[in-house]
């Protein structure tokens, strides 16, 4: 054990700041808030950052589970789907008369099916995650247009909806959305960070054949990684039906961009094994803060699609530097 | 002419066989890649293993290691014989492989990777239920196992991609060090290093053979194999062709057996006495 | 313990990769910030998408409209046909902004009833542009193309040009279940005088508006029936579709092809002779009256109510007596799109 110096010491505070993984991020979104609160003052409104908030609820839920993928070098183009899925079913069951909670659980159900089939192709037979949840995608897209014969539909039952309930905290309002949310980031923060579990989908994303060298069972992990997702994408149905009390199969085509875009700008590595939960919250924020910041100040809102894709690059090109060196 | 005509036993290592192979044989095709051979490692030694290319030396590893399985032959782990399915049998039993290519996950902490696949949990609640690892444990334990071991590393908490090859090499040598409970086995563990860091790596092996662990060390390197070996197992052609002591033999002796260049006659008795005749 | 330790196990950012993006993002962020002053007008228009010509003309009207009256035009969109979820974050945006109103074109009619409460509880007039929400009183006023009118206007002029013919009929629909295509296909059968299930109807295939499967959809029906004489369609890509699969059947001289739309190259193919006429409506108009009354709305308090039809007219260079229409001269000048 060294004795530390003052000096080192406080090259040690300093150390752990900079060697945090979302610091990088964390700077970006207070630089985007402080230009776009001296835009336009409405912009620090407590209204206006709770909407932000509750905004952010639906590519943030999701957003999860593509971190978790994406951590194992996977990718998941299949979330949109699997979570709409999961809200064509749910309305269907509750609006034909089952009971809701009921209704919901077996949606959830439904998606996280929809997880272990990606995941066990993924893991069972090793085929790449691309084509395998490309393929999901497909699937599911094609079924949710058959079996709603392609419309709409409202979805009025009081318990689906609950999750857009709010709650006032000194002015500020949460729905029960956010609060779930939230919940689900500490949770899956801690499985990743402080369990044997989640040091394993940092190996294997890292190198899996390290990993299964040192006996880590890979694909049982894996497996666990997209039925985990799965089940959050289930969870991300529920609240999206408390933020739009409708079941559409066409909601959602870009999520799995828009969700691959908040993991990468909150700086976990495409290429598996670096970067965490932190960040794609705060990836997820700068999104929803640079949309809603722009239209504010009156901007045509393609600039929030030229930023944002300005960010992806950086964001990438930083990893992809960074790694080089090491 | 025998080279080494004193007649004595070659080779005195401490009594005790840890690990003994027989007659194993391992044939893909037309090709044997093993044609009978034999192999024993005593306890607190450190075993090289030299050959050409294609001489059976990664097969005869990889069977001892269970990642490859014999058609027939046997291994006896301290007298008992032994069947390996898979590289984790053979962990199980505290045979500790360090790979070529390492086995680390570059990307996670020094105490990370010495814990990989073996993290230790919290007691309790937290470790049973939870799952919770015990991330303070297992840093003091890392780091008490590398002061054991002299070998000196940034911190704990560093990356493995920011240390350097020789530091690297480290992490992997102190994993094997710090799980076996037999044997350690290092396949090529200086190819890639420099002057300097391999000789931090010999160091470290001795510090394991020191702690009466004993070592198998597969190298091509053979002022490598005459500075740290107490024994040398020489392959040819997918069998044993003879086990020499540093001591009596020279390096152009060693490589003459392993080309095939001296013949070597085999006492009846074992394979510890090898005389060379040119 | 070790001074040098650092907290996390896996690192991924670092120093550089923080100040870069946040130098690069700072400096973008600060070139394309405009100052938006308290006191302006503000108008919001959130179309379905941005790529539609449909929806283009809509915004280009708006912004002229904008400009000329001295308020702020925000216009934002869905990413793509049923996002709700886009059209929701942009009117909720909006009332952040402080809009005065906002004028929108849902994705869906039932899909953002919540948020346009939370608007117009807002002191915010929302106007329905396009497709009405369900219930159409969920906004403050509608204005739309009356789409049963303008399916009996096509419909009418469909009869009275098959003459004493007896009429087979096709139908290609839009999207089964939305509200603009049940008034245009209710209405051509009023127009056409027949009901629903009425035998002379030899079938209907689904299209969504696009021309691809306008094409299939109707070389299905042919091969089903070849005596159809006399085909509906949704909007006129399907229609041009509908006109290949004619062609290729050689039945397009036979056949009374009729469209609603108006889109610039829907009224050339009327010229060109492939679609005998088509119902043009005015997206313009929708969007520049929108604008206007959102900017009474903010000058006196006066708010539009119920459903305000911004019209249709029959486009064609063939026409019949008794029935009003325009030629595609006119039609050119009015069209919207390409």
């Amino acid at each position: 054990m060294n004795s530390p110096s003052a000096l080192s010491s406080g090259r040690s505070i300093a150390k752990k700041v900079i060697g945090t993984p979302s610091v990088g991020p964390l700077l970006v979104l207070l630089a985007f808030g402080v230009i776009f609160s001296l835009t336009n003052p409405r912009f620090l409104a407590t209204q206006n950052l709770s909407i932000i908030l509750q905004q952010t609820v639906i590519i943030g839920t999701l957003a999860i589970g593509q971190t978790l993928i994406i951590l194992t070098a996977g990718i998941d183009l299949a979330v949109g789907a699997i979570c709409v899925l999961g809200t064509i079913l749910a309305g269907k069951l509750a609006n034909s008369g089952y009971d809701p909670v009921l209704a919901m659980a077996l949606a959830v159900l439904a998606c996280t099916a929809a997880g272990v089939a990606a995941g066990g192709l993924i893991a069972g037979l090793r085929l790449p995650p691309f084509i395998v949840t490309l393929g999901i995608l497909g699937i599911i897209t094609a079924a949710l247009r058959l079996i709603s014969a392609g419309g709409a539909f409202s979805v009025t039952d009081a318990f689906l909806g609950w999750t857009g309930n709010t709650i006032r905290l000194n002015g500020f309002i949460l729905t029960y959305g956010v609060i779930i949310m939230l919940l689900l980031y500490g949770l899956i923060w801690f499985l990743l960070n402080q369990t044997q579990w989640g040091r394993h989908v940092y190996a294997v994303g890292n190198n899996p054949e390290a990993a299964r060298l040192v006996g880590i069972p890979v694909g049982r992990l894996l497996l666990s990684v997209y039925v985990l997702a799965a089940f959050i994408y289930g969870i991300a149905a529920w609240l999206a039906l408390g933020r739009i009390p409708n079941a559409d199969p066409n909601a959602l085509q870009t999520a799995n961009l828009d969700s691959i875009t908040a993991v990468v700008i909150g700086g976990t590595s495409l290429f598996g094994g670096r970067g965490g939960l932190l960040g794609t919250l705060i990836g997820a924020l700068i999104v929803g803060v640079l949309r809603n910041g722009l239209t504010l100040a009156g901007i045509d809102p393609l600039w929030q699609d030229l930023i944002t894709g300005i960010l992806v690059i950086v964001a990438v090109a930083l990893d992809q530097l960074t790694r080089g060196k090491r | 002419m025998a080279a080494a005509a004193s007649g004595a036993p070659v080779v005195t290592a401490p009594a005790g066989v840890i690990l003994e192979a027989r007659n194993l044989v391992k044939r893909y095709g037309h090709v044997t890649a093993l044609d009978g051979v034999d192999f024993e490692l005593r306890s607190g030694e450190i075993l090289a293993v030299v050959g050409d290319n294609g001489a059976g030396k990664s097969s005869l590893i990889k069977a001892l290691t269970g990642a490859l399985i014999p058609d027939s032959g046997e291994i006896l782990l301290d007298g008992q014989p032994v069947h390996f399915k898979g590289p984790l049998d053979a962990r199980k039993l505290g045979i500790e492989t360090v790979y070529q290519d390492l086995a680390v996950a570059a990307a996670l902490d020094i105490s990370s990777n010495l814990f990989l696949g073996r993290e230790r949990r919290r007691p309790g609640f937290l470790g049973n239920v939870l799952r919770m690892l015990d991330k303070k444990g297992m840093r003091a334990e890392a780091e008490r196992s590398m002061a054991d071991l002299k070998f000196h590393l940034p911190s704990i908490g560093s990356a493995v991609e920011s240390l350097s090859g020789g530091q690297r090499q480290g992490v992997a040598v102190a994993r094997a060090a710090l799980f076996a409970k037999k044997l350690a086995i290092m396949d090529e563990p200086t190819a890639a290093l420099g002057v300097r860091e391999t000789g931090q790596v010999l160091d470290l092996i001795r510090a394991i053979r020191q702690r009466g662990l004993p070592v198998v060390l597969i190298s091509h390197n053979m002022p490598n194999v005459f500075e740290i070996a107490d024994r040398i197992h020489i392959m040819r052609l997918g069998r044993r062709a003879a086990v020499v002591s540093p001591k009596t033999h020279t390096m152009a002796d060693v490589v003459a057996i392993m080309t095939g260049a001296a013949k070597v006659e085999e006492p009846a008795s074992s394979g510890l006495r090898a005389s060379i005749t040119t | 313990m070790s001074s040098l330790r650092i907290s996390t196990d896996v690192r991924s950012g670092t120093v550089a990769r923080s100040t870069a993006a946040g130098l690069v993002i700072f400096g973008t962020a600060f070139a394309v910030t405009g100052h938006a002053s308290a006191d302006e007008v503000i108008v919001g228009l959130v179309t379905k998408t941005e790529v539609n010509p449909f929806f283009v003309k809509m915004r280009q009207a708006a912004e002229e409209e904008a400009k000329a009256k001295g308020v702020k035009l925000i216009a934002r969109a869905g990413k793509f046909d049923g996002d709700n979820e886009g059209q929701v974050t942009a009117i909720e945006d909006l009332i952040s902004a402080g809009a005065k109103g906002i004028l929108v074109t849902p994705n869906n009619s039932t899909g953002m009833l919540g948020v346009i409460k939370k608007a117009r509880e807002a002191g915010v007039l929302v106007i329905a542009l396009d497709t009405a929400t369900d219930p159409a009183d969920a906004v403050d006023a509608t204005f739309a193309t009356d789409n049963f009118q303008a399916g009996v206007q096509q419909g009418a002029y469909a009869r009275k040009a098959l003459g004493d013919k007896k009429p087979v009929l096709a139908m290609l629909d839009g999207t089964p279940g939305g509200t603009v295509d049940t008034f245009r296909h209710n209405g051509y059968l009023k127009g056409f005088g027949l009901a629903e299930g009425d035998p002379a109807i030899a079938g209907s295939a689904i299209t969504n508006g696009a021309q691809d499967k306008g094409q299939v959809g109707m070389e299905n029906l042919l091969s089903k029936n070849g005596d159809i004489n006399a085909v509906y369609t949704i909007n006129e890509p399907a229609a041009a579709g509908a006109y290949a699969a004619l062609k290729s059947f050689g039945k397009e001289a036979d056949v009374m092809l009729t469209s609603i739309d108006g889109g610039c190259a829907g009224v050339r193919n009327v010229k060109a002779g492939q679609i005998a006429a088509t119902v043009m409506q005015f997206p313009y108009k929708m969007a520049a009256n929108g604008v206007d009354a959102v900017v009474e709305y903010a000058a006196s308090g006066k708010k539009p109510s119920g459903f305000v039809n911004t019209g249709s007219f029959l486009i064609t260079d063939k026409p019949i007596a008794g029935i009003d229409s325009k030629d595609t001269e006119w039609g050119l000048k009015n069209c919207w799109g390409d």
